[in-house]
């Protein structure tokens, strides 16, 4: 963790500050804040306050307020606690998911490998989203339901690059050298080939988050994902759909949120591929 | 000859496979959509008889069957909401996401290869690097989010900065319902949509091309040819575009599900009567046989698309014919 900060470009930093800021912010502001983000007051008075507004009450609306008068940045934040949720969880169980699936049909091989592979070229020739679709349609909507579609439609990738690396590993030296040790095939399998095939699992699921957050928001705003009066992300820029022209901040704020998020998984898988894999351009510079 | 019958037979079997999906996943959800379709005074009788006429009373595999005879003649069910073929309903609906599609499709690929070759080409420049935190931004934009942004920007955004008239977009529909409805009228409201679909789909394909190129700069005989004098304009083409055919053609194919995607919510924003808006209403007024339909369409497209790529592959690259 620490050699990864010290080696890491300014970019990288900022990604890794932006998602914590991003993620204490979601914990801390709707705790921390004066006003409800989900009541709805004197909706009159408050309603449709700009950016860096300051209301009768003296309260100060740093992203302004929607038509009902609820602050926005509160709203933001407090829809982050599930986009963010959803998203962190959707990807790494799919993760999961797959290095299991991947780790097991490269070992093993045979019927049950195959067998795998073939569902997961079906749910490939699928757009991912319009799985969402249907099942969002056909389910009822919420944050369980779209972390599970989102694990269900998720693990092919990283099955198939952790079957690519464990079927490479199989008959390395190393992994032969265990198997004469008597070492059982789950213990050479978890301690010794596991280990060696898992970076580009991880960064696929660092990338993940970012797409999962974007599946998310997306299914919310059309509303079938996260349903309101909680707030996500997506639900909140449909809100600001019908406004768009009167008060573009409404779409705007969960908006700018939402992109820092998706921007911040995008740089950080990026530098976790470059370091993980080993950007040959770059050393070969710094050695020259 | 034997790999492309193979080929065939692979797509072929996969599509199949992704209809029987739907077909099963529809009806293992809970939910009667007769219930929805049926007045709320509708008596048992009436609801049976209704379910009845929509065939959803047979047991699972009797239905599979008749659908799978049904499908074999062209035909996909009946809209509960339209009462009309499922198949004519997609198809007022087709031709409007292949235009749009289309065209976004193939401006997405020359930009986005464009942008990316420029970059791969001046790696580590400031072009490059400020082209980086542009594609990076529009590729993390939702593309629902861009089409209100645009929205705002040119309705108005242009109204209140006093730009001219004709940069007053319109934000909704195909053509304008009072004024005229020539080609001029319909180019104007296609912009924004088809601007939309680019930039997403286009951010994507330049970070993919400039990984790409960054990569032939680097191989031997690249080296070689900048090493002997050859002009770099004369590399680029006969050396690393002749080299990255294959490449683009995967890529090509690789861009096509996320324009897709990127077109159902387009086509809701903007109210375009393609297949993606279809697809959202249908899903809300449960109308399960165009559901099926449209995800048939998407299946298709993108099982197409790959097969395309695979059987061109071999005609861009010699190595890889047999």
């Amino acid at each position: 963790m620490i050699a990864f900060w010290r080696g890491a470009s300014g970019q990288t930093r900022a990604a890794v500050i932006m998602l914590l800021a991003l993620a204490l912010g979601a914990l801390l502001v709707p705790a921390l804040a004066s006003t409800d983000p989900l009541a709805i007051g004197d909706a009159l008075a408050l309603r449709l306050l700009p950016p860096f507004s300051v209301d009768a009450a003296h309260h100060f609306h740093l992203l302004g307020t929607d038509s009902f008068g609820r602050d926005l940045f509160v709203r933001a934040m407090l829809a982050g606690r599930l986009s963010l949720a959803v998203g962190i969880a959707g990807s790494a169980l799919a993760g999961a998911v797959g290095i299991a699936i991947g780790a097991i049909g490269g070992w093993e091989g045979g019927v049950l490998d195959r067998l795998a592979m073939a569902i997961g070229d079906v749910l490939l020739a699928i757009p991912r989203l319009v799985i969402l679709l249907v099942c969002a349609a056909l389910w009822p909507p919420g944050a369980t339901m779209v972390t599970t579609i989102l694990v269900l439609t998720g693990w092919m990738g990283v099955a198939r690059l952790v079957r690519g690396e464990v079927r490479g590993l199989r008959a390395r030296p190393f992994v032969e050298g265990a198997r004469a040790m008597g070492a059982s095939p789950l213990r050479v399998l978890w301690r010794h080939v596991l280990p060696n095939a898992l970076a580009p699992a991880i960064v696929a699921i660092a990338l993940g988050v970012g797409s999962a957050v974007l599946l998310e928001s997306g299914l919310s705003f059309l509303g079938l994902g996260i349903q309101p009066p909680q707030p996500s992300w997506g639900n909140m820029i449909a809100d600001g759909r019908e406004l768009i022209v009167l008060a573009p901040w409404i779409a705007l704020a969960p908006g700018t949120a939402l992109i820092l998020t998706v921007l911040s998984c995008t740089l950080l898988g990026d530098a976790l591929r470059a370091r993980l894999a080993g950007d040959e351009f770059e050393t070969m510079r710094a050695r020259s | 000859m034997r790999s492309i019958l193979r080929q065939l037979a692979v797509a072929l079997a996969l599509f199949w496979v992704v209809l029987s999906l739907t077909f099963f996943l529809v009806r293992a959800a809970p939910g009667d959509p007769v219930t929805f379709l049926a007045p709320p005074a509708a008596s048992a009788p009436e609801l049976a008889r209704l379910r009845a006429s929509l065939d959803l009373d047979a047991p699972l595999a009797v239905q599979y069957g008749r659908w799978a005879r049904d499908v074999f003649k062209g035909k996909l069910g009946t809209s509960f909401v339209a009462h009309r073929s499922v198949t004519s309903v997609l198809g007022d609906a087709i031709p409007i996401s292949l235009a749009l599609g289309g065209i976004s499709l193939l401006l997405t690929f020359l930009i986005g290869v464009a942008v990316g070759s420029v970059q791969g080409a001046h790696r580590g420049s400031r072009t490059d690097s400020a082209l980086t935190v542009l594609t990076t931004t529009v590729y993390a934009a939702p593309s629902f989010w861009l089409a209100l942004s645009l929205i705002a920007l040119f309705t108005y955004g242009a109204a209140r900065l006093g730009l001219p008239a004709w940069m007053r977009l319109p934000a909704f529909g195909v053509r304008d319902p009072a004024g005229d409805s020539g080609l001029a009228d319909l180019v104007r409201h296609a912009i924004l949509p088809v601007l939309t679909l680019t930039l997403v789909g286009a951010a994507g394909i330049a970070r993919y091309a400039r990984t790409a190129v960054v990569e032939l700069l680097q191989l031997q005989w690249v080296r070689t040819a900048v090493a002997k004098g050859t002009p770099a304009r004369s590399v680029h083409a006969r050396h690393v575009l002749a080299n990255a055919l294959p490449t683009l053609l995967i890529l090509f194919a690789l861009a096509l599900p996320g324009v897709l995607a990127g077109s159902v919510f387009v086509e809701t924003v903007f109210g375009w009567p393609g297949v993606g808006r279809l697809m959202v209403s249908s899903i809300f007024a449960r109308d399960y046989p165009v559901v099926v339909g449209a995800t048939v369409v998407y299946a298709a497209l993108v099982i197409l698309a790959n097969l395309a790529a695979d059987l061109a592959l071999p005609l861009v690259d010699p190595r890889r014919r047999t």
